[in-house]
């Protein structure tokens, strides 16, 4: 399954790319872009796992900005 | 354009404003009262807390989770450092500027955002349909393949589909940017996303609204980002050792020289520990990272309102670097509409020959049928005609009223064995042959011309002057035609009688021969092979042709050649914009290091070398959304 989520106040393209980095590193994370300019993170894993990962990921992005929240 | 500040951006003002305001009252009273040491460190940490305790609070948080290259983090030490060395009102302003140029940094982002936004904004809100007599509003999505929808003057055509009824015209600019509209009248197909102004019409919708143009366009254009450039990836990768070494850096120059030139001396560490602190600030990589991305966005959106969808940034980079274009000759060069110049039969009529070429070619939309079709005077009765099969590159075979026809070029006559000779006209010849059970027997043939579009020659002329060396001509036309057009639009090279296949086989061997990269322009709609060997397939007249805007890299919206000159004009001007930041970015924070290690750079530079690049990197970066002038 493959979706986007938009991210709030995600402040740093730096941060952005260092978000990217951390979900990547997920088990189970087959691709996952995180783009500053749109604000909006695209995940892809596998349906059965989705959920958890989806989860594992906004820990992951709260860990690098905790600021920045997705919108669910 | 008016932007709104946020919630976040609007408490950050204020807490700046504060803590401006305190500062400067902090500074005026220390001007006429003396204070003990600790005394005006207390006062200077007071505006310094104002202004920055999210970022103190998010570096205790990253630190916490080891994130130690953090840019909060590395902010914390500088001022920490800085007050630490008895620089409190450096301190205090470092982190003012610093957070004064984060808000920037966040309203301009907020601002392209918007901006880009606005630009690519073709998507209709609603849609009035038509359900029992009854006009309601709903949301295109809402509406299905078939459905009548109402579209006023003034409103979006918010589907794909055909004028039932009523007539108008339409602006297409925003998918082709194209300004003089269009007269459309019934049985005329509209365009989702295009602009109805003058007339009420009702539509047939022929799509869903996730199937309409404007969708594939939108969604072409926001994930044009996916395929990367180089230097994108370049960015990216210096990103992830810049900012570790220059920390590691700022270490050793914060205690290794102490070490030599005095390990007592509190004064010799002050010096060498500012230094690291300028360091420290530099270390941010930001105004590359988000700049260049920024750019590539900016110019894509740009781009998208000349009619021009470019479909990444990948691409953006290997327009720009093109020097050999290869044209499809006809539907890209020439207009495609092919018109019957002259008839010559052999032992038949005049008519009759019309007849039977029309026959044959009754069910071929290649537009040297149509051209024969139209010409043909009266109706096409079609149920004389049996089996019709195509023989590719060469023509049709067809039985009609029972007798087998051959109908095609010079090659499908020697196939069936007539006794064919060539016309003393330039142009495509259709030759006719009846078989007669043991061999054909020749019936004459008809002589067809496609006409040149009128910005073709001008189109070459502006590659040429933009620096491309090859412009060469594939066509599956005969050589005299091809020579004739070539000749006349100026071109470098052409290719004739070329076979489908042949064409792949041409453009791999330009691109073993060439050093520069190689574009492929075509209709898109029977060359998707060629799009995708070459270095940039271009696709044009892709209004409503979804095969094109599918298989190409770049897809023209209207069939001007023109904008393959316009299109490698956005991508030089973006790709030049991209550097200018780059190489901006890194020479300040080059020389900020330099200076900074020599001690001649203070704080209020290395602010500087960090926010103030970053906002004229993002700045510069706007310009790429500008559209071309003339």
């Amino acid at each position: 399954m493959k979706k986007t989520f938009e991210l709030e106040d995600l402040d740093c393209a730096n941060c952005a790319m260092k978000m990217q980095e951390a979900v990547l590193k997920i088990p189970g994370v087959k691709a996952c872009e995180i783009s500053f300019i749109k604000q909006k993170m695209t995940l892809e894993a596998d349906d059965a796992e989705f959920d958890k990962i989806v989860k594992l990921a906004v820990k992951a992005i709260a860990k690098v900005e905790p600021d920045c929240t997705v919108l669910l | 354009m008016k932007y709104k500040l946020t919630k976040k951006q609007k408490k950050m003002l204020t807490r700046i404003i504060v803590a401006v305001a305190l500062l400067a009252a902090v500074a005026i009273t220390l001007r006429f009262i003396e204070l003990p040491w600790w005394a005006e460190l207390i006062l200077y940490v007071i505006p310094y807390s104002i202004a920055g305790y999210d970022v103190l609070k998010t570096a205790f948080i990253n630190l916490i989770h080891g994130q130690i290259f953090d840019e909060k983090f590395l902010m914390m030490v500088a001022t920490v450092g800085a007050f630490g060395t008895g620089e409190y009102p450096e301190a205090s302003f470092v982190m003012l500027f610093y957070q004064v140029g984060e808000l920037f940094q966040s309203i301009a982002v907020g601002r392209s955002r918007k901006s880009i936004a606005k630009l690519m904004d073709i998507r209709p809100d609603s849609a009035t349909v038509i359900r029992d007599g009854q006009e309601i509003e709903v949301s295109p999505e809402e509406v299905g393949t078939g459905e009548t929808i109402i579209i006023k003057p003034g409103e979006k055509i918010p589907l794909d589909g055909v004028i039932i009824e009523g007539e108008s015209s339409v602006n297409q600019a925003a998918l082709t940017g194209e300004s003089a509209p269009v007269d459309k009248a019934l049985s005329d197909s509209v365009i989702s996303g295009t602009l109805n102004l003058t007339g009420v019409i009702k539509v047939r919708t022929t799509s869903t609204f996730g199937q309409s143009t404007v969708s594939k366009i939108l969604e072409l254009v926001e994930n044009a980002s996916d395929k990367k450039a180089k230097v994108e990836n370049f960015i990216t990768k210096f990103a992830r050792y810049y900012t570790p070494a220059v920390v590691i850096a700022a270490l050793l120059l914060g205690i290794i020289p102490p070490l030599f030139l005095g390990i007592g001396s509190w004064e010799i560490w002050k010096v060498w520990l500012t230094r690291a602190c300028v360091f420290l600030v530099v270390s941010c990589p930001c105004a590359l990272v988000v700049s260049v991305p920024l750019s590539f966005f900016g110019g894509i959106g740009g781009a998208s309102k000349d009619g021009i969808l470019i479909k990444g940034a990948g691409y953006m980079e290997v327009l720009s670097k093109i020097d050999t274009v290869v044209f499809d000759k006809t539907g890209t060069l020439t207009k495609g509409v092919f018109e019957v110049d002259d008839v010559h039969p052999n032992i038949i009529s005049v008519a009759e020959l019309k007849d039977i070429a029309a026959c044959c070619e009754s069910f071929s939309s290649h537009p040297v049928a149509q051209s024969i079709i139209r010409a043909h005077e009266g109706h096409i009765d079609k149920s004389q005609i049996g089996e019709v099969s195509e023989i590719a590159g060469k023509g049709v075979k067809a039985v009609v009223d029972g007798i087998t026809y051959y109908c095609g070029n010079g090659q499908l006559m020697d196939m069936c064995g007539a006794k064919w000779h060539d016309c003393h006209l330039t142009g495509t010849i259709i030759h006719v042959a009846r078989d007669n059970g043991s061999e054909a027997e020749y019936l004459g043939h008809i002589v067809i011309n496609d006409q040149i579009k009128e910005d073709a020659e001008s189109a070459i002329a502006s590659l040429k002057s933009l620096g491309v060396k090859r412009l060469v001509m594939l066509t599956g036309d005969k050589n005299n035609v091809a020579e004739k057009v070539a000749g006349k639009l100026g071109l470098t090279a052409f290719f004739a009688d070329l076979l489908p296949a042949d064409k792949v086989a041409k453009v791999e061997e330009l691109l073993a021969n060439g050093k520069g990269r190689l574009a492929f322009v075509g209709d898109g709609i029977n060359d998707a092979p060629v799009l995708m060997r070459a270095d940039c397939g271009i696709a044009m007249g892709a209004m409503g042709s979804d095969a094109a805007i599918e298989s190409a890299d770049v897809v023209l919206m209207d069939d001007k050649p023109s904008k393959i000159a316009d299109a490698v004009k956005i991508a030089r001007k973006t790709m030049g914009i991209v550097w200018e930041n780059i190489i901006f970015a890194l020479g300040v924070k080059a020389v900020i290091l330099i200076l900074g290690a020599l001690g001649i750079a203070n704080m209020w530079l290395a602010v500087f070398g960090d926010v103030g690049v970053l906002i004229i990197a993002i700045l510069n970066a706007m310009r790429c959304m500008r559209r071309l002038k003339e």
